[in-house]
């Protein structure tokens, strides 16, 4: 029963990760069809702002509310992941809609220039510039109409630029001078060190449930019931389906179908962030932490079936259940009396990196019977 | 024709990449404008500075330029009664093994460089020994890695297992807390973890403890949850951990260790290979007090040249710097370069190869001296890892100790050796 338990966990604690971390691409990939290969960076980039985060609340002033971090981090990470994903969509994927391939290698080459952006840029100056960005865009939107509108429209707009790459040059000065740690480009991993209720873990009837694992499952199921409140009860939300499921026809009936892909990449890429607020607490923050992600992602997207939010959560804690069951051997503890050919077999596969080779095969195999994955989509988009 | 044509096209590119290079790195010109030079020689410095080995590499990279800087401002290199001024070119090996191949044959070729002080991984260096066999080029190398090799045209400045885990190992089953208890070796899945682990196994044997697991994590995994409840299946009354992880996979490793209970004052303890003061900063400390690691230089030796050794480099790049064991190599291997030069009278490759062999020089870490097998012999220290992130050495072996190029514990390459100062023995010769 113990066993059991103890294995169900892992699995669980192993299928949260993937969830979060795909949860996003979910959205992306499986709604707008769009293969984001920078799905992996946007994820890096919520972690460092976890980081960035973190060091602020490390300044004396906010030293008594540091346990506090993550709760500021999370929407933070939010902003700037989904900030850089709607710029992405705007410049790059935007123009490339229908090109799969050609979307592919220009995500894979943005990706790749995130990631030397990381390294060669001091955190404080891109923490500067991603202010002056969410402003600029915000701007615009936040004043009243009027202000728009008329002869000097040119000036006000021009203005509120001005003001937002001031505001990024202050925040950029301002961290530099105080967090002498982001004042500079570095290229190797930083930390994220969780608070001291964040470590360790529970102890509960002989078992040990490490808590930062906890708060992930914790991030992970509030992230899936916001994100499926949000596409099936929100006008938004619903919006969002419609394009999806007939974009002409959307377009005929009024819905802007722009806005529409702006605020569906947006908020895909913004649950990218959110994950890297989760994967900060298991290991490092690099800039290349989003590519040990990203085939995992694209693995749990496309088994549970492209465009199903519920496909990708049971695909997901499968792969989790799976990979530690064959990994850690539990398949031997379970079942001792195994006939002995069957148990080297077992045991050969009884490692990390042969549970992966193991894992992905099933998969392949899977995809063979059911190619659209476990839950197909079915509807007019799907026949036409 | 075809042929003439891709060459003069790769002739292009090549001299692109020198120009870009140029304009990034504008040189190696060191401020300290000595006139009293009669010439100068160029050397190349080939490390990642972009992908993922950049963090690691750079580290060399500074260090090595603070060797020759040091080098330059005592009066240069001296040949033939000429004094010269030692000059670099540093090359993006950017964590792409072919890429460490294709730069040193640039280095090589096109900017004849007598040197290069180069690489990291193994995999680079399996990637660039061909390049310097063929050309009869020289490379120093200053990693410790997993030995079962021994070129003529390397020059290996880190430990050998048995000059780092051998003595490791030795200590965690005679004089750990965790002393007779049973070991579970964990490692990033590449060659070398797993020759480590095997030459670790076969030892453990021959002590007559026993290995109750291994495990390796696919390069780039950081899901190391299923690793844990395995070790926690196979030492359930705790023991001892041999760690060849690499890198990040260290941080999750460690990080979540700690949350599963995995910790010292439970029993277990964690002998790593690849962490070093650099890493337990980036890892952070809370998570590392109280497990081990062994190297030749620890930051903490308590003698005038490594805390020079420190000072210096923490005054050229900043207080919040650390040198680590790789920083020592690579800074012995420019000064061990040197004293071959001047001991040879000259930059040719093939008298300065004979010239290295026998040269001593008074590192850091105490006197090391090139042996015939092209290792270095070393001393070999056991450490606990502190609150404040420093080792606090618990053993160190009396004197330096000989490398073993080929190991004695893998049946393989048991009873075998190397001696490049006779041609009759060469790169591996029956003892």
């Amino acid at each position: 029963m113990q066993l059991l338990l103890e294995s169900l966990f892992n699995g669980v604690a192993i299928g949260s990760v993937l969830l979060v971390a795909a949860l996003g691409l979910a959205i992306v990939f499986g709604l707008m069809g769009v293969i984001n290969l920078a799905h992996g960076e946007l994820i890096m980039l919520g972690a460092y702002t976890t980081y960035v985060v973190q060091l602020i609340f490390k300044l004396p002033a906010l030293q008594p509310v540091y346990n506090a971090y993550v709760l500021v981090a999370i929407p933070l990470a939010f902003i700037v992941s989904g900030v850089v994903g709607i710029l992405l969509e705007r410049t790059v994927i935007r123009r490339l809609y229908g090109n799969p391939l050609e979307t592919l290698l220009a995500t894979w080459g943005v990706s790749l220039i995130l990631q030397q952006f990381v390294r060669s840029v001091p955190l404080a100056y891109a923490a500067g510039l991603v202010l002056a960005l969410v402003l600029g865009f915000s701007l615009p939107i936040i004043l009243p109409d009027k202000l728009l509108e008329g002869p000097r429209a040119r000036l006000v707009r021009a203005g509120s630029w001005l003001v937002s790459a001031l505001a990024g040059v202050l925040l950029a000065g301002g961290l530099a001078s105080q967090i002498s740690r982001i004042a500079r480009a570095t290229s190797r991993n930083v930390d994220v060190t969780a608070p001291k209720w964040m470590r360790g873990g529970i102890e509960l009837s002989g078992m040990t449930f490490p808590v930062p694992r906890l708060v992930i499952i914790v991030i992970t199921i509030l992230a899936v019931l916001g994100i499926t409140w949000f596409l099936n009860r929100s006008v938004w939300g619903m919006r969002i389906r419609a394009v999806t499921q007939n974009r002409s026809m959307s377009d005929c009936l009024g819905i802007s179908t722009d806005t529409v892909d702006v605020l569906t990449f947006g908020i895909g890429s913004g649950l990218a962030g959110i994950a890297g607020v989760a994967v900060s607490l298991l290991g490092s923050v690099g800039p290349n932490v989003g590519t040990s992600y990203i085939v995992g992602c694209f693995m749990v997207v496309v088994l549970g079936g492209v465009g199903n939010l519920f496909g990708t959560v049971l695909a997901s804690f499968a792969i989790g259940v799976l990979t530690d069951l064959i990994g850690a051997g539990r398949l031997l503890s379970i079942w001792p009396s195994m006939p002995a050919p069957l148990a080297s077999v077992v045991d050969f596969f009884a490692t990390t990196s042969m549970a992966q080779v193991m894992v992905f095969a099933l998969i392949v195999v899977f995809l063979q019977f059911r190619p659209a994955g476990l839950f197909p989509q079915r509807g007019r988009m799907v026949e036409a | 024709m075809n042929v003439s044509f891709s060459k003069r096209l790769v002739a292009g590119f090549a001299a692109t990449a020198v120009g870009v290079s140029i304009t990034a790195c504008g040189g190696g010109s060191d401020k300290t404008a000595n006139t009293d030079f009669d010439d100068t020689v160029t050397v190349g410095i080939l490390h990642s500075l972009s992908g993922t080995m950049a963090i690691s590499e750079s580290t060399l990279v500074d260090t090595e330029k603070m060797a020759i800087e040091e080098i330059n401002a005592a009066g240069g290199v001296e040949v033939d009664g000429k004094k010269y001024k030692i000059d670099y070119i540093v090359e993006d090996g950017a964590s792409d093994w072919p890429t460490f191949a294709e730069k040193s044959k640039k280095l090589i070729d096109q900017d004849s460089v007598p040197v290069v002080f180069g690489g990291w991984t193994s995999a680079s260096r399996k990637a660039m020994l061909p390049v310097y066999e063929s050309k009869n080029a020289f490379l120093y190398y200053p990693i410790q890695y997993e030995g079962q090799e021994c070129s003529n045209n390397i020059f290996y400045t880190g430990a050998t297992p048995n000059q780092q885990s051998e003595p490791a190992t030795k200590f965690m089953f005679e004089k750990s807390p965790a002393a007779g208890k049973p070991f579970f070796l964990v490692g990033s899945d590449y060659v070398f973890p797993r020759t480590s682990n095997t030459i670790t196994k076969e030892q453990v044997k021959a002590l007559g403890g026993k290995v109750v697991g291994e495990d390796y994590l696919p390069l780039g995994n950081t899901e190391v949850a299923p690793i844990i409840a395995k070790i926690k299946k196979a030492l359930p009354d705790g023991g001892v951990i041999i760690n060849t992880l690499n890198g990040d996979q260290n941080v999750a490793f460690f990080k979540q260790i700690q949350d599963a209970g995995l910790t010292p004052e439970n029993g277990y303890y964690v002998m790593s290979y690849s962490i070093a003061e650099e890493e337990i900063s980036t890892i952070g400390p809370e998570f590392l007090e109280g497990h081990y690691g062994a190297w030749n230089y620890m930051m903490s030796i308590d003698t005038p040249a490594s805390k020079k050794f420190a000072k210096d480099f923490k005054a050229k790049y900043g207080d919040d710097r650390q040198v680590a064991d790789p920083q020592e190599s690579a800074y012995n291997m420019v000064y061990l370069w040197k004293a071959a030069v001047e001991k040879a009278n000259s930059f040719d490759d093939d008298k300065v190869r004979e010239a290295l062999i026998g040269i001593e020089f008074d590192a850091p870490q105490g006197p090391v001296k090139v042996m015939p097998n092209h290792h270095l012999s070393q001393t070999v220290r056991i450490g606990k890892i502190t609150k404040d992130g420093q080792f606090e050495i618990l053993e160190e072996t009396n004197g330096p100790v000989a490398p073993q190029a080929w190991n004695q514990f893998e049946p393989s390459s048991k009873g075998y050796a190397c001696d490049w100062t006779d041609a009759n023995k060469g790169e591996k010769y029956k003892l």
